[in-house]
């Protein structure tokens, strides 16, 4: 390097330490070196978020928020404007990225307990930053002012009028009208490019910083920060820059080249990421016939449709969001790593992905009398999940699981034996065999054999 | 770590092949953002050249066209407004339309004009961008006696005469703009786009 | 690179497997488009300005836009395919009024800019070709994909009339008409066209073909850029991959 650069960094540096800034973050942070595949999605995350705002910011140039002239102005965005295909594709594309980024950098941390002590804050605002994409993309949905955009709003703003007593006058605040109307998209469209992606960018600098406060997990989950050189410096570790630049920077061209697949060649993703119906303007006077959201919502959706009151469905799916912030005390075991964890942890994720994703599909699906039994038991798995994590994370007597056990099919049987009519009896006695043969496993079945005894975790990090 | 001795050389040209081919596509994403930007097919739909049919225009009425969102005027003009040109001659600042930005070739000169009766410029003052009024009237008494007819413009009296010629010591400085303009026929002219043989200019 | 794209769009389809959310009946034919058949396309642009655009608008696309994606020259764009005096820059809007619509149709007809997207490319040609008679419908005909439909049997005079087939639907397999099996048709020819059977399907394939380009013009090059896209993400990632392996040389 010149001199002369040289003399332009110095200068700088003596009025802003963009040196020290360089080397806390990337020079001199030191990562662990055993990062695997999942490790990827942290900073792809980051790069979609990036993809987003600039995309985002292009159209907010042709787009035009009034419900007499959106869905029209997102056409001139498709043919009249220079590129503004390919500008909103990406767009529309790195919504459900961004997504499909998140829940697989979500999973990297329930398999490896980065959700632990210490790093219990990132995890927060993880969560926090999980929930401002929800409304991100549910107030980004509302913009092409199509069918599946309006009715998907109408139905959700609806959910606020079940709370009691004050539900109808908050959905009617939210809205701005006695329906979703021109003042609810113009709303929308200035909380979607103003307010949520400021708070995102806020939460994001805040996870970050939390992260370089404690240091990276790793797939051992061992703290590498125990074993350090003379110098002070981790034994396991490597600086992140150069090593995981380079590494990240080959994660972000094959994510590229997924991404483009899907831009270029099948931006609809078979109705997927746009949906079919959202090609036909708004129109408050007819509703489509089936309404799904956009796939990520739609394990939420499931939750919410398995409960037939509304407000206890309402209270469902936030249950269902909520109880994730609360995971770092629910899971109490110390063990980080799956891989040393006990074969039942294993087990138990497997059964939340699979119950994750069939919750996923039932949510796209219309409502069968046997779609709605397994959506509510699926939903059940989804809690219990949690529920017997808490009782066999930490050493248990029989007796205690046993008991848990005996309290958990009660509930279950109680709510059957509450709601149960002739129509659906067969069904739901059929059903009940799933959530009870779940527990029976993870709970009773756990307490006679060593399905929950833990691996030892090594000192330093494999490979 | 890096026991073993590091070849430079290779890793540097990986680097640095890597970090150029990198370059090069960022640069070539950046070109469709930058593209948006310019007008869009609406906005060249909207300027698109304009048709005008002349044959009902009476000698000295002005009718305008927006051509680009711009005021374009239309003036036929009649015998004594015509002659009235050399008279204005040695007061204009620049008799013979020399600055050639001002308007395509074939109005570089005194009646700046195809044909001359057919008075074709962009109604935009070169001062500061107002729209001048149209005052064909001879002497009218807030104009003046010398005044022969022309365009005056209200925000800096800026005055201009049937050929859309500046007169000396005025705000403005320019002559009134021609358009790009050709006769698809006897009557009819169409703004924005050149006669064939000028084609290039 | 005609194979490359053809492989990915056959992936694609083997993804699409969501229905299209749309009011009337599932698809009772299917009709493979080729938006790459500029033939096609021309064919389906003159059917579709002299048998839709008198009532449908589709104003979201541009004269002169399909002219230069077509191929069609200005002129011949000026002089074979508007027919009112708009502009070849103009959108490609109709003369009559939401108001006219209503009261002709008892509704407005939709524009169809992006109609083939909203229900589908199957569900516009089986539309095309399920007019039939019927003495109850106001006007005598009806169409079996959207039962009630206000639109006329605007290509009657190339298809002819038709009847429902009272033998449909009784044999055995489903009334889908399963691929293997031979199944009876819905509809039988009672009154002839200009057109034989076959040169209708043709035409209604074309005219599909041009609503489903139509839907998104950005389509005919959007593949082809993606292939450059992707052979450059390609060497980049080679190239990368190296620069990476070698700096993690000094890790393992």
């Amino acid at each position: 390097m010149s001199n002369k650069i040289m003399d332009v960094i110095q200068w700088v540096d003596s009025r802003l330490p963009v040196i020290e800034f360089w080397e806390a973050h990337l020079s001199k942070y030191y990562a662990p070196k055993n990062f695997n595949f999942w490790y990827f999605f942290g900073s792809l995350a980051l790069f979609v978020l990036v993809i987003q705002i600039v995309t985002g910011i292009f159209l907010t140039m042709h787009y035009k928020p009034d419900a007499a002239l959106a869905f029209a102005s997102v056409e001139y965005i498709m043919r009249d404007v220079n590129w503004g295909w390919l500008i909103r594709y990406i767009h529309s594309t790195g919504a459900s990225a961004f997504f499909v980024v998140v829940y697989l950098h979500m999973l990297r941390g329930l398999m490896y307990g980065s959700f632990k002590y210490p790093r219990e804050l990132i995890w927060i605002f993880g969560m926090l930053i999980y929930l401002c994409l929800m409304a991100e993309a549910f107030m980004g949905y509302l913009l092409p002012w199509g069918q599946m955009s309006y009715w998907g709003a109408q139905v959700i703003v609806n959910l606020f009028g079940t709370i009691p007593w004050v539900g109808d006058d908050i959905a009617l605040w939210v809205r701005g009208d006695f329906v979703v109307s021109d003042a609810t998209l113009n709303r929308f469209f200035a909380l979607h490019v103003i307010a949520v992606p400021i708070i995102l960018l806020g939460l994001v600098v805040a996870h970050i910083a939390a992260l370089h406060t404690v240091g990276s997990n790793n797939p051992d989950g061992v703290e590498i920060k125990k074993n350090k050189d003379a110098n002070g410096i981790p034994l396991d570790g490597i600086p992140f820059h150069p090593y995981y630049t380079v590494k990240d920077v080959v994660g972000v061209v094959v994510f590229l080249f997924i991404f483009s697949l899907v831009v270029f060649f099948m931006p609809e993703m078979g109705g997927y990421f746009l949906e079919h119906a959202n090609f036909e303007p708004a129109n408050p006077l007819a509703t489509p016939e089936h309404i799904a959201p956009v796939w990520y919502f739609t394990p939420f959706y499931t939750v919410l449709r398995a409960i037939p009151n509304p407000f206890g469905g309402f209270l469902a799916m936030g249950a269902a969001i909520v109880v994730l912030f609360f995971l770092p005390w629910i899971d109490r075991n110390p063990v980080k790593s799956i891989r040393y964890r006990c074969a039942l942890y294993k087990v138990n994720l497997a059964v939340f992905i699979v119950a994750f994703i069939w919750l996923g599909y039932l949510g796209m699906q219309a409502v069968t009398p046997l779609y709605s039994q397994l959506a509510l038991r699926l939903s059940e798995i989804y809690f219990l999940f949690f529920a017997v994590l808490w009782i066999y994370s930490s050493q248990r007597s029989v007796k205690f699981y046993i008991g848990w056990f005996l309290v958990f099919t009660a509930i279950i049987t109680g709510y059957d034996l509450f709601r149960v009519n002739e129509e659906i009896a067969d069904l739901t006695w059929k059903t009940w065999i799933i959530p009870v043969a779940y527990i029976f496993v993870t709970l009773v079945v756990a307490a006679f054999t060593n399905l929950d005894k833990d691996k030892s975790v090594p000192e330093r990090v494999t490979a | 770590m890096a026991e073993h001795v590091v070849d430079t050389g290779r890793r540097k040209m990986l680097t640095v092949s890597t970090s150029v081919v990198g370059a090069v596509g960022t640069a070539v994403a950046i070109w469709p953002f930058i593209s948006t930007m310019n007008p869009s097919a609406r906005a060249l739909a909207a300027g698109a050249p304009v048709e005008v049919d002349v044959s009902k225009l009476e000698p000295g009425q002005k009718i305008q066209v927006e051509w680009r969102r711009l005021p374009v005027w239309i003036v036929r003009r009649s015998e004594e407004m015509i002659s009235s040109l050399s008279d204005t001659d040695a007061r204009v600042r620049d008799p013979n339309s020399e600055i050639a930005t001002m308007q395509p070739a074939f109005a570089q000169n005194q009646i700046r004009a195809i044909k001359p009766e057919i008075l074709v410029l962009v109604g935009i003052c070169t001062h500061l961008g107002c729209s001048p009024t149209f005052r064909p009237e001879i002497a009218p008494e807030d104009l003046g006696p010398d005044w022969r007819g022309g365009f005056y413009c209200p925000c800096h009296g800026s005055r201009f005469d049937l050929a859309g010629r500046v007169y000396k010591n005025n705000p403005a400085i320019n002559n009134l703009e021609v358009p790009p303009y050709k006769y698809l026929s006897e009557n009819v002219l169409v703004i924005g786009e050149l006669p064939e043989e000028e084609g290039a200019a | 690179m005609k194979t490359i794209i053809k492989l990915i769009c056959v992936t694609a389809l083997l993804y699409s497997s969501s229905g299209f959310a749309a009011g009337g009946s599932s698809p009772l034919f299917h009709v493979n488009v080729d938006v790459d058949n500029r033939q096609s396309l021309q064919r389906g642009a003159k059917l579709f300005v002299n048998y839709c655009l008198s009532c449908h608008a589709a104003s979201y696309s541009r004269y002169k836009r399909v002219a230069t994606d077509l191929g069609i020259s200005d002129k011949n764009m000026r002089e074979n395919m508007i027919f009112t005096n708009q502009k070849l820059g103009d959108p490609m809007i109709v003369a009559m009024t939401e108001k006219d619509g209503k009261t002709w149709f008892g509704g407005a007809p939709p524009d169809l800019s992006v109609r083939a997207r909203a229900r589908g490319a199957d569900w516009i040609y089986s539309f095309m070709k399920s007019f039939y008679l019927n003495e109850k419908a106001t006007r005598g005909v009806d169409n079996k994909m959207l039962p009630g439909t206000s639109m006329p049997h605007v290509m009657w005079e190339l298809q002819g009339w038709q009847d429902l087939n009272p033998d449909y639907g009784h044999d055995k397999g489903s009334n889908k008409g399963n691929h293997g099996e031979e199944s009876k048709p819905p509809f039988i020819l009672v009154e002839s066209g200009q057109l034989s059977e076959e040169e209708y399907d043709k035409a209604m394939t074309d005219l599909v073909n041009f609503m489903v380009y139509l839907s998104e013009p950005a389509q005919l090059k959007r593949k082809t850029i993606g292939v450059g896209v992707l052979f450059f993400l390609a060497a980049l990632g080679i190239l990368a991959y190296f620069m990476k392996r070698d700096y993690w040389k000094d890790v393992h």
